[in-house]
């Protein structure tokens, strides 16, 4: 058990330079706390994810991975925001019928105002992921030992 | 006292799902209490009150059996305090310290003519009909 | 990459108090490629950035990694640095040590195991940089105003005036806005109208000021300097060039039972009218959804009246469409709905009014003439009420979360301009706090209460009972004497939250500016940069950023109309180079990029490729870089993937995942 307590678990989080990334500057600004486990990784848009950069984070040992764009109409580029939730969608789908379960596995709209929600939407999904432990599905055996 | 000042402020605050630091001291609830003249200490005192971490005094005051139980304190509140809530968490403290924390429904009837203010009844009929 | 160098910044104790900088420094030593690490107080002073200029030069540094703050703050600071010094501006990376590290994190040695990933990070990136070089766009030398209230009349002005030409697209049949609408102003009780309409005349006589008034944004299309955008002329029924606004038309018209929207409401107007006297232009408009001849063919009295034969039933809607260098917006506000306050009794007296309802009823030009009375009955109060806070400071269900800022004062102006008309009106105002920040605002509110004897209590209504004899009884309590009151008035002034006008959620969402939750529109920095969108060509102007007096307002108009020019007086800007670049070898143009592209960048050419010695005609995708602004959706959906995008590489990013997860 006192295994499961300390597990600090790896989270990547991309966010779009518009309104996500700003959300996390305003977390930081406001002193809004969430775990240190989570990396954030700046994307200019929600739609520049790549569902390859999902699954290499996976191989390489994160145990989980969430995407922030803008809210549905506010895409600094009209639609990106919309591309990014069908991909995810079926992303998600898929890795969850390989085993990486959906609470490692997240797409939120956090808006340039939206610090709190933004340190809420964390220290949430932190939460989740630490439920679910440690993420061996994906492992990619050959870099590991 | 068995709780601290400070549990007993939680306390009122979980019983009554509400959040006294909100509140922006605008005395809207005070300003709609039907009941306001016979209280002694005022519905938005009971905010500041449980802020201040004196739920000791308001359990023994006399607003607990002046309030109606009315709610429009709850519908008004600009900012969702809900210091009628308040109220009925400190009368439900005040009620457990009386001793015996839960009602056997089958005791109630005797209870109903001798003990137990109606005025809780009503009010948590009131406050669990929505 | 060899030669990176990391420039770690204390930012004074903001970040060295909870990242062990020195740690960093030598966390990053051991990464591949970083030949220097050094850390300093201040990264972004003279003195900072000249370290960072003498290490590129002395040790020949191919990329560099400052680890300080969010990029948004200072990486134009770093990239101009590394210019200077000989670098190119696209090697420089930030590491965002204090929003995403030293300020949310407590614990110096969680925040430093944190920075030393987040620096690992970045330089893994840096080292897959490639330099890059900006393109140049040219400059329509043109602004754009969208709102012709006094912010965007203020604006346009002040940009005319440097030389540039400006539209205004009002949505209402003339400029002027809000403003026109007051009676008086606070603190100097200026009348409004006498400063206001000298304003207009000015903006329409201008000779590069053009309106496009009762016309809206259809469209908007483009980027910073040269937006396209589309804009509805709404029909108007009446030819602008022969009306000679004589106003015989609004005499003859029949039909007046529409409520006028200048008066808020109170009264009626004809339905061809302008909204007031004032108005500029001075060409009414037919309301055809109250025009009998327009709903059912049978009427054209106005034509028959019209001596300058001006009356045109047969105008359609028009569409012009025009280019523009730079967009301000300048939406303004509206009084909420009071809806979900039911307990003020506003539906169901008609004496419970709205401060801005008050207003034209105490304006000559309003539907009393500027006599105060009560819209019930006509009579004049004796006693009235006034409720601050009314939907604002609210939690979200029952109204606004910010405070209003104007309320106060012009709560304070009513009270004192009816107690000095009518000095034997009661006026009681009910406060819940009194906020005055402002040049001579708390001397004004003094001498509401000291001077004019307007008794201020400090308490809310609970509720407003309208009774039999027509009076309302209203509920209140005096806080501080520690007494509920019931008042007995003949007329209760309730003091509306203002929100940004509905129509601004459209206008951003065409113009991709971002917005709060409360529709205001976002700054691009809340104290840097707080008249510029963070959407690059797009300006903010009035309340439509957030709540604010006509002097704040004018002056965010004048620094709105400096940043336009600066940018209006460019030949030719800069475009940002992080860019999609298609790999000609790879692609087979099948067409999924360009389906997915939001400004139309890419097309296909057919081209002759040399893919391994065999030279071949083919199909290839092409970006035009000056349209492309870098968001990445076409790198992802190119199933061969040909597509890549400068800047934010697919190999940068995954050098980043890597970092953060080894």
């Amino acid at each position: 058990m006192s295994m499961n307590t300390e597990f600090k678990p790896k989270i990547v989080a991309f966010c779009c330079n518009w309104c996500s990334y700003a959300g996390a500057d305003l977390a930081g600004s406001s002193r809004l706390a969430y775990p240190a486990d989570v990396k954030i990784i700046r994307v200019p848009c929600s739609c520049r994810v790549n569902p390859m950069f999902i699954l290499r984070a996976f191989e390489k040992g994160a145990d989980g991975v969430i995407i922030c764009g803008c809210h549905p109409g506010d895409c600094h580029y009209s639609t990106g925001n919309y591309y990014a939730r069908r991909r995810m969608t079926l992303l998600f789908s898929m890795l969850d019928y390989m085993g990486i379960e959906r609470g490692r596995t997240r797409v939120e709209w956090v808006s340039a105002a939206e610090g709190v929600k933004f340190s809420n939407t964390m220290n949430e999904f932190v939460d989740a992921v630490r439920t679910l432990g440690p993420n061996k599905r994906l492992g990619d055996l050959r870099c590991k030992d | 006292m068995e709780a601290s000042k400070k549990r007993q402020s939680e306390m009122v605050q979980e019983i009554s799902g509400t959040n006294p630091l909100k509140c922006m001291k605008c005395g809207k609830c005070s300003a709609s209490c039907p009941a306001y003249e016979k209280m002694d200490i005022k519905p938005h005192q009971f905010v500041s009150y449980v802020i201040n971490e004196d739920v000791e005094a308001l359990a023994k005051c006399d607003s607990l059996w002046v309030c109606l139980s009315c709610f429009a304190c709850v519908e008004r509140c600009p900012r969702d305090v809900k210091p009628g809530k308040i109220v009925d968490a400190a009368r439900q403290l005040a009620v457990r310290q009386k001793g015996g924390s839960y009602l056997v429904p089958d005791e109630i009837p005797a209870l109903v003519d001798e003990d137990l203010p109606q005025q809780l009844l009503v009010s948590a009929f009131r406050k669990f009909r929505r | 990459m060899h030669g990176i160098g990391v420039f770690v910044c204390h930012c004074g104790s903001n970040i060295a108090a909870t990242v062990d900088v020195k740690k960093v420094v030598e966390m990053a030593r051991l990464e591949p490629g970083v030949v220097h690490a050094e850390e300093y107080q201040y990264m972004c002073s003279e003195a900072g950035q000249e370290r960072i200029a003498t290490a590129i030069r002395e040790k020949n540094l191919k990329g560099i990694v400052v680890c300080s703050c969010s990029p948004r703050m200072h990486e134009a600071t770093f990239r101009k640095c590394a210019e200077k010094a000989g670098l190119n501006p696209y090697m420089v990376e930030i590491a965002n040590l204090r929003e995403q590290c030293s300020w949310i994190h407590k614990d110096i040695e969680e925040g430093t195991e944190k920075a030393v990933i987040l620096a690992r990070a970045a330089i893994a990136k840096v080292s897959l940089n490639t330099s890059l070089l900006p393109g140049e766009s040219r400059v329509t030398k043109r602004a754009l105003v969208i709102g012709g209230g006094i912010a965007g009349i203020q604006t346009a002005l002040d940009i005319a005036d440097a030389g540039y030409e400006v539209d205004i697209v009002e949505k209402t049949p003339s400029i002027g806005g809000k403003m026109a609408q007051l009676d008086k102003t606070f603190p100097t009780l200026d009348c409004s109208a006498c400063i206001l309409t000298p304003k207009m005349v000015d903006a329409a006589a201008h000779e590069r000021i053009n309106l496009y008034t009762y016309s809206e944004i259809e469209k908007v299309s483009g980027f910073v300097g040269d937006f396209t955008v589309d804009i509805r002329k709404k029909a108007r029924y009446v030819n602008m060039d022969k009306c000679t606004g004589c106003g015989v038309c609004m005499e003859k018209c029949p039909s007046k039972k529409a409520l006028s929207e200048f008066n808020s409401g109170l009264n009626n107007r004809p339905a061809i009218y302008t909204p007031f006297a004032q108005a500029i232009p001075n060409v009414p408009v037919i309301d055809p959804t109250q025009c009998t001849k327009l709903k059912t063919g049978k009427c054209g009295i106005c034509e028959r009246f019209c001596q300058a034969g001006a009356i045109d039933y047969t105008q359609k809607d028009e569409i012009v469409t025009r280019k523009y260098g730079a967009i301000v917006v300048a939406t303004g506000f509206e009084i909420i709905k009071l809806d979900n306050l039911e307990e003020y009794a506003y539906s169901q007296s008609k004496d419970v009014i709205t401060s801005l309802e008050l207003e034209r009823i105490m304006n000559a030009a309003g539907p009393t003439k500027g006599h105060l009375e009560r819209l019930s009955d006509g009579k004049a109060p004796k006693n009235i009420v006034f409720v601050q806070c009314v939907g604002s400071r609210c939690d979200e269900s029952k109204g606004k979360p910010y405070c209003s800022k104007i309320c106060c004062m012009y709560t304070a102006k009513h009270a004192m301009l009816i107690r000095d008309k009518y000095p034997d009106v009661n006026v009681t105002v009910f406060y819940i706090d009194v906020r005055t920040p402002g040049k001579n605002f708390d001397e004004f509110y003094r001498r509401a209460v000291e001077e004019y004897g307007v008794n201020y209590v400090k308490g809310q209504v609970g509720k407003v009972a309208p009774q039999p004899d027509g009076s309302l009884l209203v509920h209140g309590v005096d806080l501080l004497d520690g007494k509920q009151l019931k008042i007995s008035a003949d007329m209760v002034v309730l003091a509306a939250a203002v929100e940004p006008s509905p129509s601004v959620r459209k206008i951003a969402t065409m113009l991709t500016a971002s917005i709060d939750t409360n529709n205001f529109l976002t700054e691009a920095h809340p104290k840097l940069r707080p008249v510029e969108s963070p959407t690059a060509g797009v300006f903010l102007s009035g309340i439509c950023q957030g709540p604010k007096d006509i002097p704040e307002t004018v002056s965010q108009a004048g620094a709105a109309a400096v940043k336009v020019v600066g940018l209006l007086a460019k030949d030719k800007l800069l475009t940002n180079p992080c860019t999609a670049k298609p790999d000609e070898l790879m692609c087979n143009g099948c067409g999924s990029c360009a389906n997915v592209c939001p400004y139309g960048a890419i097309s296909y050419e057919v081209k002759e490729i040399n893919d391994h010695g065999i030279r071949e005609n083919r199909r290839v995708a092409v970006v035009n870089s000056a349209l492309c602004q870098g968001c990445g959706a076409c790198t992802v959906t190119c199933p061969s993937g040909t597509m890549d995008l400068q800047g934010f590489s697919n190999r940068q990013i995954l050098a980043e995942v890597d970092a953060i997860c080894r």
